[in-house]
């Protein structure tokens, strides 16, 4: 007992020493705007494991969703020589500049949920697998428009790389003869703003009157249309799918607006990017395929080999949230 | 010349020379400065402050166009419009197969003709305010930059012309040495040149002006003209910096320019101010953005602070105005008429 509670304050010294010579070893994320739940979700899951390894997280997003403000703000964390950057961009390529600025300056950069060019980070956090994702959606909108009908897609900004990458996955999945009914008319841009968002879905819903089903791949987005057809409503006749948190969901899912959709829990892929970053400063893994590591909670990773020719690291496949199950989930995220 | 002989009748002394709004600037600008290197251990790294500058000044090449276009008494809020449109233009010329300068020249090119555009309208139709005409045409610039891009990123460019938002020329950014020579060039414009007399004497009384011989359509269309290029210049170096372009970037802009072109003392009735003020502002908000965002404060509360700081020096300049302290303005703009009554302020 005596001996347990010696080795207690002892741990606990060490931390406090380490906590305070290591004032340098923070670890930020910088998420692509103020005021999404998404977001917010992701940020705090990031935050809890960086802070159960014992560092410092930096938590930043700017109040627009543009890279322009990403840009300031990591320049703001160089000049901190925070430890690790972990980035969800806003653009694929326009923060390449300054991400090669803060590897030179000895950060550690990876992204995280919306990737990055491979040539400005050392690996990629990602949610699940896109292919699968893309495969998914087109799936879910075509049982529940029963296999014809036209489909638009409401997407985040015209530069979120995640976005981009499960819409082409989505039109490759469109090409099989299964879908040959099917009809892809649009896809719109809400920018992951509420308001444009809503003005969105409402010109989708003007433009094509005989319009089946929205596929949203996006959490403001999916909010948003939720709304827009409930308050129009065109429940039953225009369906609705995609990627929503469940908390913002529930009222659309139990009310029938949409009858199911999908996503990984947010905090996951916050608290697996935290690991990533301590180890990448540990020097444990250096980003490239067949790395190893181990993620507190959710266990060991493997690095593997990403699309877009970069490296990445897979969270786990997709959840399906339905009106059987959203009462559990709508009170964790 | 005669004007500066009634400008005589006020005599300089020490107390008024302190008085004016830029020593205020000046003032605000040290205190930022001490307050950000109390808050942040890494604040007073030179390297990191002079670099850091390049994230702002690409928006300071609208601030001095617009203080000639606020001391006329006008407004413009077309200018992150212009930026757009211009930008846009560039990207798909160059990857139309455009040479890269001849991209750039046609950016510079298509921002002069937007600011132009605005100047033609104003001086023809009379009857319009400045608001309504570049409100119009701010959505108008912004619509065509939407249907040539739609809602996509174009960009690509050549990896030298990152060095215009990048590069470093001696350790100096070469952005902040393009801005201080542009800064410069319209220094001299409105404070040592008959053009920008003409400038005061509009803003403090057009019909004066024009019945003192002042061909004041032609000033107008100049300033709108030199707003658009810079609005182009602008988007040179956002470009630059991005690495690619898409319409809606500068969004918001025009509403920062004309809080730094007040914020730096000129005044929204027109007839005075100097471009030193506007400076120093683009200064104090750059830094007070990269100094709370050392110390990781949340983007709305950047905002709420941006925004107190604008109402409180207006309102500190204002009723510094209406009370019994002389009225700053430089020697060459003061008039000892303003063509208004008393009563009017």
């Amino acid at each position: 007992m005596r001996k347990s509670l010696v080795k207690m304050v002892m741990v606990l010294a060490i931390t406090a020493i380490a906590a305070t010579s290591l004032v340098a070893q923070s670890y930020a994320i910088v998420f692509k705007n103020t005021g999404n739940p998404y977001g917010e979700k992701q940020m705090s899951g990031f935050k809890t494991g960086i802070e159960e390894q014992g560092f410092q997280a930096i938590l930043r997003a700017p109040d627009q969703p543009t890279a322009e403000a990403q840009i300031a703000i990591i320049q703001q964390l160089i000049a901190q020589q925070v430890a690790s950057i972990c980035i969800v961009g806003n653009d694929f390529d326009a923060l390449t500049p300054v991400l090669q600025q803060a590897t030179a300056a000895g950060i550690k950069v990876f992204s995280l949920d919306s990737s990055v060019n491979p040539a400005a980070r050392l690996t990629h956090v990602n949610q699940a697998d896109s292919v699968k994702i893309g495969q998914t959606l087109v799936q879910a909108a075509y049982d529940m428009i029963g296999g014809k009908g036209q489909i638009a897609i409401l997407s985040a900004t015209s530069q979120a790389s995640n976005q981009n990458l499960w819409i082409s996955y989505m039109k490759q999945e469109l090409q099989l003869p299964k879908y040959k009914n099917v009809q892809l008319v649009k896809v719109a841009y809400g920018d992951d703003l509420r308001d444009k968002s809503v003005s969105e879905t409402e010109g989708l819903l003007k433009a094509y009157p005989n319009l089946k089903c929205i596929i949203a791949p996006t959490t403001v987005g999916i909010a948003a249309a939720g709304k827009v057809l409930t308050d129009k409503g065109l429940k039953g006749k225009v369906f609705l799918t995609g990627l929503g948190l469940p908390s913002e969901m529930a009222t659309y899912i139990e009310n029938g607006v949409c009858p199911y959709m999908f996503l990984w829990n947010p905090i996951d892929v916050g608290y697996l990017g935290s690991y990533v970053a301590t180890a990448l400063v540990k020097g444990t893994i250096k980003g490239a395929v067949g790395d190893k590591f181990a993620a507190g909670r959710l266990g060991n990773y493997t690095i593997t080999k990403a699309p877009d020719g970069g490296t990445e690291v897979l969270l786990g496949p997709p959840f399906k949230f339905d009106a059987k199950n959203i009462g559990d989930w709508k009170t964790v995220y | 010349m005669s004007e500066r002989t009634i400008s005589l009748d006020r005599p300089r002394s020490l107390k008024r020379f302190f008085f004016q709004w830029e020593w205020l600037l000046v003032l605000i600008f040290l205190l930022v400065n001490v307050i950000n290197s109390g808050l942040s251990r890494y604040y007073l790294n030179f390297r990191a402050l002079i670099g850091s500058t390049n994230s702002f000044l690409d928006m300071a090449f609208l601030v001095m166009p617009m203080t000639f276009v606020i001391i006329l008494g006008n407004i413009d809020i077309s200018v992150a419009s212009t930026v757009a449109l211009s930008a846009v233009t560039m990207a798909v010329g160059f990857n139309a197969g455009l040479p890269m300068p001849l991209a750039m020249l046609l950016c510079l090119v298509v921002a002069t003709v937007c600011g132009l555009f605005n100047g033609l309208i104003l001086v023809r139709f009379k009857e319009l305010s400045a608001v309504i005409v570049t409100l119009a045409t701010m959505i108008i610039y912004r619509g065509i930059a939407y249907v040539i891009l739609q809602d996509q990123a174009s960009g690509h460019f050549p990896q030298w012309y990152n060095y215009l938002a990048w590069g470093n020329f001696h350790h100096v950014p070469f952005i902040l040495i393009v801005f201080a020579v542009c800064a410069l060039a319209f220094g001299l414009l409105l404070h040592r040149t008959s053009f920008g007399r003409k400038v005061f004497a509009m803003g403090n009384n057009l019909t004066a002006a024009r019945y003192s011989g002042i061909r004041t359509d032609s000033v107008i269309v100049w300033v709108s003209a030199l707003t658009g290029l810079m609005a182009g210049f602008t988007a040179l170096f956002l470009t630059s910096r991005m690495g690619s372009t898409r319409p809606n970037v500068a969004q918001g802009y025009e509403l920062s320019v004309i809080a730094m072109v007040v914020l730096g003392g000129v005044s929204t009735s027109g007839g005075s101010g100097r471009i030193g003020g506007p400076i120093l502002a683009v200064f104090i908000i750059g830094y007070l953005n990269y100094g709370l965002g050392l110390v990781n404060t949340t983007a709305n509360v950047l905002l709420i602070i941006i925004g107190s700081l604008l109402i409180l020096s207006v309102l500190v300049l204002n009723v510094r105005l209406g009370g019994r302290i002389p009225r700053p303005s430089s020697p060459r703009a003061i008039k000892p008429d303003r063509g208004r009554t008393p009563d009017e302020k």
